[in-house]
């Protein structure tokens, strides 16, 4: 099976390489009157996905009695943007944002290293029952979280960790399947002599593990770090089962929290809601700028997360 | 296995499952062992305080007759098998419009059709409770311009669901990006071989593009409907909560896993929890293998020529 998935793969990127040989420009289309049907359709269709945000941003930074008015005017007329300051006396965004900073580093980083730790187990040793366990990975791919939500909550709850925010991270330090399918494919590419040379040097298995993989897979480790960086960011289910004290909550756990207090009910402040959205979302923008190779990389090869 | 080991060979088997451990571990404290532990709650009455109750298939007998189980599948239904075929549609739309387009136009596309997927569930549920606002929301607006009278998506129990559908083709990131990966990796001198046989644009799309990102397409089509038969963050959000302990829509936003999250987490139904919880991973389970199934009919997987030469 691995032969065949291995070839295969092969076989993939010889056709991406000869893809790649062929000039991309020459294409039917591409240029002349068909190139430029193509870029309107492209610039309505992106519009469409875009303009909800620039909505968002705009309608934060009006008054609440303009929020509904003139949606199709990109800019807020008239201009509020004491909405933000006020956020922060409604809420404790400061402290969310830095308790979502902080699970999810520690959500990143825990899952990075154990991943790649068990992934190299599994690209460089040869050894009795490796098929049945790594078939014990791919298996747990399929396991849809719900199944095991109720279990792992008795668990945290025996050793008296539920309300803290250890269950929102702690699990990741035994590695996760799809990190693992990632990072062995990607050390599985590492030529075998690069390995062997540094044994015959007097490399300890733990020395090539750090010396070699880890250096080596640094593109895969980024993208594993930011794909969960960006999964622990999004998390609303754990937060709200783990979670009761509000100084403790992440920023979705708190974004709801002020949708449940604000947006409706006799006195509404739709500012504040939107403004602890954008809040919530603007850091994650900016990880997807600055890491975006990565994360078309990523989608683009593995085809899940993200 | 049988056949003893060497002494190197004993050596690094020793290393390779000390490598493997935190895995092994995981493995039996937060995959296998919560699997059973599910199973064996799930015949049992638990609330975290007295102590659980063999009920035998008590739980699952009741799921039979419980009305709201079997409307939180209906409505789990109705939204997997519109979000699943319009989601690949459009995302393939995009796709293909990328592809059509210069290098640099495509990275720009891509990168605003990626943008919405960085926004956090919770956000986008909130987002869209304004967007889909059915007196004052962009949506009913938009549509105002050509004269049309918007429903009242967010509490019409009629209109939820399809609203919820609507900001779910929100975000078709990562779908879109899977498929224009697929179509850069189609040769062109297929295109070239189609075209001086005299095969027209949707001929060259039938029987060349679509066989080439089969696989692509089946894959999409499996991990969007093992997600969509979970989707709870974005309607949780919107529809659940203190806010909206009175609504005008009744259950119509019920979806399976609410359901599954409310029966454990706020009445402490920890066994029906379970119960529910087992009958949608067979759910899940039942539908990927008929996909698999059907899919492996369908699908188009390359042939390898003899030795590898390309």
């Amino acid at each position: 099976m691995t032969t065949t998935a291995g070839r295969t793969r092969a076989g993939r990127a010889g056709i991406a390489e000869r893809a790649r040989e062929t000039a991309r420009d020459d294409r039917p289309g591409t240029a002349g009157t068909r190139g430029a049907f193509f870029l309107v359709m492209l610039s309505a269709a992106a519009a469409v996905f875009l303009y909800p945000f620039v909505w968002l941003v705009v309608a934060s930074l009006k008054p609440r009695d303009r929020t509904f008015s003139d949606p199709f005017v990109p800019w807020p007329n008239p201009f509020a943007p004491e909405n933000y300051a006020n956020v922060w006396d409604a809420a404790p965004m400061l402290a969310w944002l830095f308790n979502t900073v902080f699970v999810g580093v520690a959500a990143a980083l825990a899952v990075t290293v154990s991943s790649a730790f068990v992934a190299f187990g599994f690209a460089y040793f040869r050894f009795p029952g490796r098929g049945v366990l790594f078939g014990s990975v791919l298996a747990t791919m399929m396991l849809p979280g719900a199944v095991t939500l109720v279990p792992t909550y008795l668990i945290w709850n025996t050793v008296g960790l539920t309300g803290t925010q250890v269950p929102l991270w702690a699990g990741n330090l035994f590695g996760s399947a799809f990190y693992i399918f990632l990072l062995r494919q990607f050390f599985l590419g590492i030529p075998r002599y690069v390995f062997e040379a540094a044994r015959v040097d007097g490399a300890s298995y733990l020395d090539l593990f750090r010396r070699i993989a880890l250096p080596l897979g640094r593109p895969a480790l980024i993208i594993a770090f930011i794909f969960e960086l960006k999964a622990s960011w999004f998390d609303l289910m754990k937060p709200l089962i783990y979670l009761q004290d509000p100084a403790l909550f992440t920023l979705p756990r708190g974004l709801k929290a002020v949708v449940d207090q604000f947006y409706q009910g006799g006195d509404p402040k739709w500012e504040i809601v939107l403004a602890a959205s954008v809040i919530t979302t603007l850091p994650l923008v900016v990880i997807f700028f600055a890491g975006q190779r990565y994360f078309v990389q990523g989608i683009a090869t593995t085809g899940q997360k993200g | 296995m049988a056949r003893p080991l060497s002494g190197l060979a004993r050596r690094e088997a020793r290393w390779a499952y000390v490598f493997l451990l935190p895995w092994l571990l995981g493995l039996v404290i937060f995959q296998a062992g919560p699997m059973v532990a599910s199973l064996v709650l799930s015949l049992t009455d638990y609330d975290l305080i007295s102590s659980p109750r063999f009920v035998g298939l008590g739980n699952y007998a009741e799921m039979l007759e419980d009305p709201t189980v079997a409307t939180a599948i209906g409505n789990t239904a109705f939204y997997t098998v519109l979000h699943v075929p319009l989601a690949l549609v459009v995302s393939l739309a995009l796709a293909l419009m990328l592809n059509r387009v210069t290098g640099r136009a495509a990275g720009f596309f891509r990168t605003a059709f990626y943008l919405p997927s960085m926004t956090p569930y919770v956000a986008v549920g909130v987002l869209f409770l304004f967007l889909l606002n059915g007196q004052a929301g962009l949506v009913n607006q938009f549509l105002g311009l050509f004269g049309v009278d918007g429903p009242q998506w967010t509490t019409d129990p009629a209109w939820v669901k399809p609203g919820v559908v609507l900001m779910s083709l929100w975000n078709l990131g990562s779908t879109t990006i899977i498929l224009f990966a697929a179509l850069r990796n189609v040769p062109r001198d297929l295109y070239e071989a189609a075209m001086i046989d005299g095969a027209g644009p949707w001929q060259r799309f039938r029987s060349v593009t679509l066989p080439m990102i089969s696989s692509a397409l089946f894959f999409v089509v499996i991990i969007n409907t093992i997600a969509a038969l979970q989707m709870f963050d974005q309607v949780y959000t919107m529809f659940f909560g203190n806010q909206t302990a009175q609504n005008s829509y009744g259950d119509a936003a019920l979806f399976y896993v609410v359901y599954l999250f409310q029966q454990g987490f706020q009445f402490l139904h920890m066994g029906y929890a379970s119960a529910l919880a087992w009958l949608l991973f067979a759910i899940i389970a039942v539908i990927t293998v008929v996909q698999v199934k059907v899919g492996n009919r369908l699908v188009y997987y390359e042939a390898e020529p003899p030795g590898g030469t390309r």
